[in-house]
């Protein structure tokens, strides 16, 4: 790949806005944000929003977007405590339930996205409140409470809800592997092709013989499960689930796609590009602790890079069109 | 004319959306190796007509034949499978894919490496580029470009290239060279006879009459969803064709005349009559 080549990718604006961001929050930060501590707190974070970023970040390249992962998170961890915690069944068998509760809301989205001319930002806000109301409805009906709390076994937690050294999240490798498992569908497998063609046009996609619905439907069920996995990691690190939380996972899975290169109204993206806007993203986050200045700058900071990340995708998509124009 | 067996015809084909008739008693016949040209003002039904070809509608009543043998097509999917192609007025609808992904969108090459698919990234880029070059662009050599970085002329070229790939028997053309400069245009007429010498049976949407008259052997033209007229290559001038175009308004002197003043002012019309 020639340098012009490299240039021109989307990504490139995605490392060069993860290296500014990193040496800024490392001068400001120190030896406790550039050392393990930094580091730490930054990769859990960024794997927490990572792992639901990366469906997310699926569905906005074929023109979609899922806002009900915030609720997903909750009601998954609140599921798996009540059948774990509160009913003292095995482990599995919560993380089974709280995946199940992922995998029927993502499978209501899909549905609904596909049978309904409804716009899918409004169907996930939607099924987002729907299953915050039942969440909350059902926890004070069989627990009397808003928060459960679960020990896991020690394998479950080893798995799930570890500190390495004490301080790195299991989940880390946990987004790494999804991490892995989504480049492989989105850029190497033949399915991966049919996800940009439905975010590129969908009325030719399904002409052109592509399971347009069954994969859209897929995608849901994907989102609603990495929302779940989410949860259910919460509930194994912190032992103890809570009815409201998750809301974060919205705007924050949004903008780390959205910092990560892929374009908001579909048709172009990258894992890549996905990961390295969630490391972004975390950086800011975490590095805004560190650094010793005021907090409401960590959101200027983030407002201020999803803006400059919009406008140098679009410059680079620019770019990357006429170069290829030019090109003899 | 030789009485052979046309490779997609209609018979008295009606199509009503509701209590509006669209299409009114069409019958047409398209043979192997013929270019169709299908002329008509803007709402004379040719949208309707092509998607009803197309499997996208149903034909209210009448029948359709392909190589003599009745069909009906529940969905596109259908007449893709009997070879009938569309291509649409801006070719590549995928502008942010590259060549080789867009060209095998939905029928991709893999190939496999242990338990693995692989998507077969060389093998697309090259079957797309030799596929089109074939039909004479040679300016596109690079499956790896993106498909927004083509000309419109040569995104045409593409989508028709990758028609006739995917065994395409029947190609429907929809306004190929209308939103195309005078040379970009020529580009597509001259790939347009290219399919036509492969033997595919070629119908070509237009309202340039110029166009239609440079390729057709065969028009017909639409007013308010009914055939008009239907006449061989050289039974019509292109004066009476622009006049049937539009209802028998004597429309042909202003094309004419607007089209002499663009070839003289760098393509640009005249200036509105006050």
């Amino acid at each position: 790949m020639s340098l012009g080549a490299i240039a021109i990718r989307p990504e490139t604006a995605s490392v060069v806005g993860l290296v500014v961001v990193y040496i800024f929050f490392a001068a400001f930060g120190g030896a406790a944000f550039i050392g393990a501590p930094g580091w730490s707190s930054w990769l859990n974070i960024a794997a927490e929003v990572g792992i639901i970023a990366l469906p997310v970040g699926l569905l906005m390249i074929s023109g979609e977007f899922d806002i009900s992962v915030g609720s997903i998170v909750p009601a998954a961890s609140m599921t798996a405590a009540i059948i774990s915690g509160h009913y003292d069944w095995p482990a599995y068998v919560g993380i089974l339930g709280g995946l199940g509760v992922g995998a029927l809301v993502g499978y209501v989205n899909g549905f609904l996205v596909t049978r309904t001319a409804i716009p899918s930002l409004i169907v996930t806000i939607g099924t987002m409140f729907v299953v915050m109301g039942l969440t909350l409805g059902l926890a004070v009906l069989i627990k009397g409470s808003t928060s459960v709390s679960y020990v896991p076994d020690p394998i479950t937690k080893s798995l799930l809800g570890h500190f390495i050294n004490g301080m790195f999240n299991v989940s880390i490798i946990w987004w790494i592997a999804f991490a892995v498992a989504f480049y492989y569908f989105l850029h190497i497998s033949p399915m991966g092709n049919w996800v940009f063609a439905i975010g590129g046009d969908r009325e030719t996609a399904r002409n052109a013989g592509i399971p347009t619905r069954q994969l859209t439907v897929g995608l849901y069920i994907l989102s609603g499960l990495a929302a779940a996995f989410v949860g259910i990691a919460q509930l194994m690190t912190y032992q103890s689930a809570q009815v409201a939380g998750g809301q974060a996972f919205i705007f924050n899975s949004i903008m780390c796609v959205v910092i990560g290169g892929v374009l908001l109204t579909g048709g172009a993206g990258s894992v890549i590009g996905i990961v390295l806007g969630t490391m972004t993203f975390a950086v800011v986050n975490q590095g805004i602790f560190f650094s010793g200045l005021d907090s409401n700058i960590g959101s200027i900071i983030i407002g201020a890079l999803l803006l400059a990340a919009v406008l140098s995708n679009d410059g680079f998509r620019a770019l990357a069109l006429r170069y290829a124009t030019k090109k003899k | 004319m030789t009485e052979k067996t046309a490779v997609l015809e209609l018979r008295n084909v009606n199509k009503s959306f509701g209590p509006i008739d669209v299409l009114h008693d069409i019958s047409l016949k398209v043979n192997a190796g013929e270019v169709l040209c299908l002329l008509g003002d803007n709402g004379a039904g040719k949208s309707t007509l092509i998607k009803t070809l197309a499997g996208v509608h149903k034909p209210t009543s009448g029948e359709m034949f392909m190589d003599g043998e009745k069909v009906s097509f529940e969905r596109p999917k259908d007449a893709a499978d009997r070879g009938i192609a569309t291509v649409h007025q801006f070719g590549g609808t995928f502008p942010l894919m590259t060549i080789g992904r867009s060209f095998f969108v939905g029928v991709e090459p893999t190939k496999r490496i242990g338990p693995f698919r692989i998507f077969d990234r060389k093998t697309a880029n090259e079957t797309a580029v030799k596929a089109v070059q074939e039909f004479g662009i040679t300016r596109i050599d690079d499956g790896d470009r993106l498909i927004g970085g083509l000309s419109g002329g040569e995104r045409q070229s593409l989508a028709i290239a990758r028609a006739v790939h995917f065994g395409a028997r029947v190609l429907i053309l929809d306004e190929p060279t209308a939103a195309l400069g005078v040379k970009q245009a020529s580009h597509v007429l001259r790939i347009v006879l290219e399919a036509k010498k492969r033997g595919l049976a070629v119908i070509f949407i237009t309202h340039q009459v110029t166009h239609a008259m440079a390729v057709g052997d065969h028009f017909a033209v639409l007013i308010r969803g009914a055939l008009a007229a239907n006449f061989m290559r050289g039974e019509k001038s292109r004066e009476e064709i622009t006049d049937l175009m539009a209802g028998g308004e004597a429309l042909a002197d202003l094309d004419t005349e607007i089209e002499s003043h663009m070839e003289t002012h760098e393509g640009h019309p005249p200036p509105p009559a006050h």
